[in-house]
């Protein structure tokens, strides 16, 4: 199929960027991706400088795959990443647009490379269960629910990609901490820590300068790994618990 | 002949007791020494986190824009630990020797019992960390089985457990990031090692953002850089996983040990075409339930390759299912290198069954029928109908492998319910790597590899569920204790200084590599190069291999390499983002890795595991091994004019006995 692709192109983080209209040839069977390395491929015979896109795994499971797909981070399929994405949804003719995310805490870097490393910042303010290795119980000798994990396990899917934020008018990164804080507050071992976890992981969130959540769902729409905005309430019961509470 | 450094005593006992004899290093000492570890996948983030958290004053680096993003995040089906919660008979030796024996007996004794040693601290330390681990109905940790062996020992958390496991790790590294103990280069790629008086004392980075040439200073190095599967361009790898930081390691006196076992996992979506950027597994625990076939005509295989029919069509007595006649005993779920290169034998007779030829089924609709009777005589369903049938059964086998089948369907647009799977093998996990002692130690003194970097715990062919406990092992249990007994001899050591000479040469010769590389100026890419490397080392040595195509591999790999020195082009600037520069770098590597592994495949004259050389199989065609001749670890010392130098490390095996495999 023969398509025309409207890419976003910016030399760096400092430059001005803009569209640029390329035409690519593409099989059905190819990934999104790939789409894009036949395109590049191109580029490079003919010396120009081929697009830059961040990607590893292209298995879905990474995070590091992004792009803003007709307006859509990851595209328009449901529960999939940009490197999941297949061809085969396209047909010959069409005109895709694709841009990077767009988030003020996501500096671009080149095109369509941006710098996400305010998510790891976010982790770093309490994103974890202070324990020392060494210092373990028996695996067992806690039991948990299985509802419980399970709930805990879909918590803990993210990917880290970014995409909640990107699609959030706000650019807002609720989705992406309250994952983290449901995760692992759902378990008896983040218990101890929960209020100083929310109330630390939040503050961060302000500093990267992620935007406030505003109940506009599209998060959960564009998420590739269908994380639930039910995590965003729990987000919120536990911070005011945590605010009006003792310090601890 | 190289020394293993393991401690005596009983097999049993030598860690525990090895351990609480070793050197320490007092709190006040740890801060101010310096450690650096490049990686942060399993191994890598384990490693930094304890050593942080010990009071080690930690560097760590990583390629990628978040540490967790290693490619250990990928792994699918489990983590076996030894601790016989299923009241199965299942124990410490057990490991072991399942371990010993899967590896074909090509591993080092003392490793691999340390490491079923561990296996159990590492699931207390996940589970503290909150990691979700799948659980039965009263709150306990489940197990379930994996290939060769006959307990259930793996522990999982759904088809993500590596992404699980490496989030804890992730976790804890980014505790220790906050606290100050961890200093985190992401983006930052090491592109040389630096020795001083022959101890590795720092690394050269490039920062991928800026291009940045930067030196780093320490007083030891731990490598945790992963496998070299992408030597093969297709693999089940991630894009950005090299063999660069190991190969220059290589370079500066490291020796890489027995490159030429490689793992080829039978079940992985077949190649659809000449784009192809990268492989898609299918997790081993699809064997539990499906059946692989070929039909036993090649004019039924033909008919299928040109589209006149397809699986569906070829009626139950025209069906080969190979494995099941071929080893009755294991049936489908005989260990990975016997099951590809089975596959291999059937696409080989002509009668693949996609339009490359290249794949055989996985069927699961004998599974869907079992399934649904069963559901329908639980649910009181009296004379069920056909498609009520079904419908239970693709129901049960949408709850344990849903995830998988999702995948496979957006791969491949096809529905595994109705069609059978197609599936291939390919490259998913190097059991070679980078020589270590009993200490994790490289024969490069203050050098460290762990995980699937280093080549100790496998031997010629790794078990389902042992990399993400190997990675773990290394880096939570075993590198914070064995660093000691190189670190207690430093604590008079000055901080070292980045500003020496042997820095100053390190950087020259880095800038100098990539000024070269720069400008050569070619007319073809890094990845048209690194494609024509994958194919000759897949087809020379890939599933099997013989003298005469190892030979005249060498030859293919060495004119590619002068091609690409000649003719390669690298678009953009040495001092920005420029992606393609980072491909050269590590394709120029894998250019030399392939060589190693070749020479190194043909001097092994035996079958072993993931090292198949077809001259030497058994009547029935099974792999044949040499244990007089080649009982022994491989390593290699890079030569520019070809002469690598082989160093040897005789294996001794103290507590199991030499046999030969079989799964008849």
């Amino acid at each position: 199929m023969k398509l025309k692709l409207q890419v976003w192109r910016q030399k760096n983080k400092n430059a001005k960027g803009s569209l640029k209209l390329y035409n690519v040839e593409a099989d059905e069977h190819m990934s999104f991706l790939e789409m894009l390395d036949v395109l590049n491929e191109q580029l490079i015979s003919d010396k120009s400088d081929p697009i830059a896109f961040d990607h590893d795994c292209r298995e879905g499971i990474c995070g590091s795959c992004s792009l803003v797909i007709d307006g859509r981070p990851h595209g328009p399929q449901q529960g999939t990443t940009t490197c999941q994405l297949h061809m085969r949804h396209y047909k010959d003719g069409d005109t895709i647009t694709i841009e990077p995310y767009r988030a003020k805490a996501f500096p671009i870097v080149k095109d369509l490379v941006t710098q996400r490393t305010a998510y790891d910042k976010i982790i770093q303010a309490g994103g974890y269960v202070s324990v020392n290795t060494g210092q373990a119980v028996d695996g067992n000798a806690i039991p948990i629910e299985g509802g419980i994990a399970a709930k805990a396990f879909d918590a803990a899917t993210c990917i880290g990609c970014g995409a909640c934020a990107a699609a959030c008018p706000n650019g807002s990164a609720m989705l992406f901490t309250s994952a983290k804080i449901a995760h692992l507050s759902l378990l008896p071992q983040g218990q101890i820590e929960h209020k100083s976890r929310v109330r630390k992981m939040v503050a961060q969130m302000d500093k990267e300068g992620f935007g406030m959540c505003s109940n506009v769902g599209a998060c959960e729409v564009d998420c590739p790994k269908e994380i639930s905005t039910d995590n965003i309430a729990r987000l919120n019961r536990e911070y005011l618990s945590a605010s009006l509470g003792a310090e601890d | 002949m190289l020394n293993s450094n393991v401690p005596p005593g009983e097999l049993s006992t030598k860690w525990t007791e090895y351990r609480s004899k070793m050197n320490l290093v007092a709190p006040g000492n740890k801060r101010r020494l310096e450690v650096i570890v490049v990686g942060t996948g399993l191994a890598g983030a384990s490693a930094a986190a304890t050593l942080g958290e010990l009071g080690y004053n930690v560097k760590c680096f990583c390629f990628h824009d978040s540490p967790r993003r290693a490619h250990s995040i990928a792994a699918q089906g489990g983590i076996n630990a030894a601790k016989n919660y299923q009241n199965d008979g299942d124990s410490i030796y057990r490991l072991f020797y399942d371990t010993i024996k899967g590896g074909d007996y090509r591993s080092r004794e003392s490793n691999v019992h340390r490491l079923a040693e561990v296996s159990t601290e590492i699931i207390d330390q996940c589970v503290a960390q909150g990691v979700p681990f799948a659980r039965e109905y009263g709150g306990l940790l489940a197990n379930r089985s994996f290939g060769g062996v006959q307990v259930s020992r793996t522990f999982y958390a759904r088809g993500q457990t590596g992404q699980q496991l490496l989030l804890g790790a992730y976790q804890s590294l980014s505790r220790q990031i906050a606290n100050g103990n961890v200093k985190m280069y992401n983006r930052h790629e090491m592109l040389d090692l630096v020795k001083v008086d022959g101890k590795a004392r720092g690394i050269i980075t490039r920062n991928l953002l800026t291009g940045e040439i930067d030196r780093h200073a320490a007083h030891c190095v731990v490598m945790a850089t992963g496998g070299y599967g992408n030597v093969y361009y297709l693999s089940t790898n991630a894009m950005g996983s090299n063999v660069s930081a190991g190969w220059r390691a290589v370079r500066r006196g490291a020796l890489m040990a027995n490159p030429c076992y490689v793992q080829i996992h039978p079940t992985c979506i077949p190649v659809s075409g000449e784009y192809q950027s990268k492989l898609t597994l299918m997790s081993e625990s699809l064997r539990n339930d499906g059946r692989v076939w070929v039909p036993k005509s090649i004019e039924d295989a033909k008919a299928i390759q040109e589209g006149k029919k397809t699986g569906l069509d070829i009626a139950e007595e025209d069906r080969d299912y190979y494995l099941e006649r071929r080893y009755p005993a294991f049936g489908n779920l005989v260990p990975r290198d016997v099951a590809s290169r089975a596959a291999k034998v059937a696409c080989d007779e002509g009668k693949g069954v996609s339009k490359t030829g290249l794949a055989v089924y996985l069927d699961f609709a004998a599974a869907i029928q079992r399934y649904g009777k069963s559901e329908a005589l639980t649910q009181g369903i009296d004379n069920p109908s056909a498609s009520a049938i079904l419908k239970l059964g693709e129901d049960v086998v949408r709850k344990k492998y849903g995830n998988l089948f999702q995948m496979y369907e957006k791969i491949t647009g096809e529905n595994p319910y109705k069609m059978p799977m197609k599936i291939f093998p390919a490259v998913h996990y190097t059991m070679g790597g980078i020589w270590v002692d009993y200490n994790l130690e490289t024969n490069v003194p203050g050098l460290f590899a762990l995980g699937e970097a280093n080549f100790s715990d496998h031997g010629a062919n790794r078990l389902g569920a042992s990399a993400l406990m190997q990675g773990l092992a290394d880096g939570y249990f075993v590198i914070p204790y064995t660093i000691g007994q190189f670190l207690s001899k430093e604590i008079r050591t000055p901080n070292i200084s980045p500003d020496s000479a042997e820095f100053e040469q390190a950087e020259q010769d880095v800038r100098d590599r990539l000024a070269k590389l720069k400008a050569i100026n070619g007319n073809q890419s890094v990845e048209s190069f690194h494609r024509k490397l994958g194919k000759i080392i897949w087809e020379y040595c890939g599933m099997s291999r013989s003298e005469a195509g190892l030979n005249k591999a060498i030859g293919l790999v060495r004119d590619l390499r002068k091609e690409f020195y000649s003719d390669v082009y690298i678009p953009g600037e040495l001092d920005e983002y420029n992606p393609e520069l980072e491909k050269a770098t590590r394709v120029a590597d894998f250019l030399e890795m392939g060589e190693i592994m070749i020479v190194d495949a043909l001097n092994r004259n035996e079958s072993c595991g993931g090292h198949f050389r077809e001259e030497y199989t058994s009547e029935e065609g099974e792999a044949k091994r040499n244990d007089a001749d080649y009982t022994y670890v491989a390593a290699w010392e890079w030569d520019d004019d070809g002469n690598h130098k082989m160093h040897r490390e005789d294996l001794e095996f103290k507590n199991v006995e030499l046999k030969t495999r079989s799964y008849k």
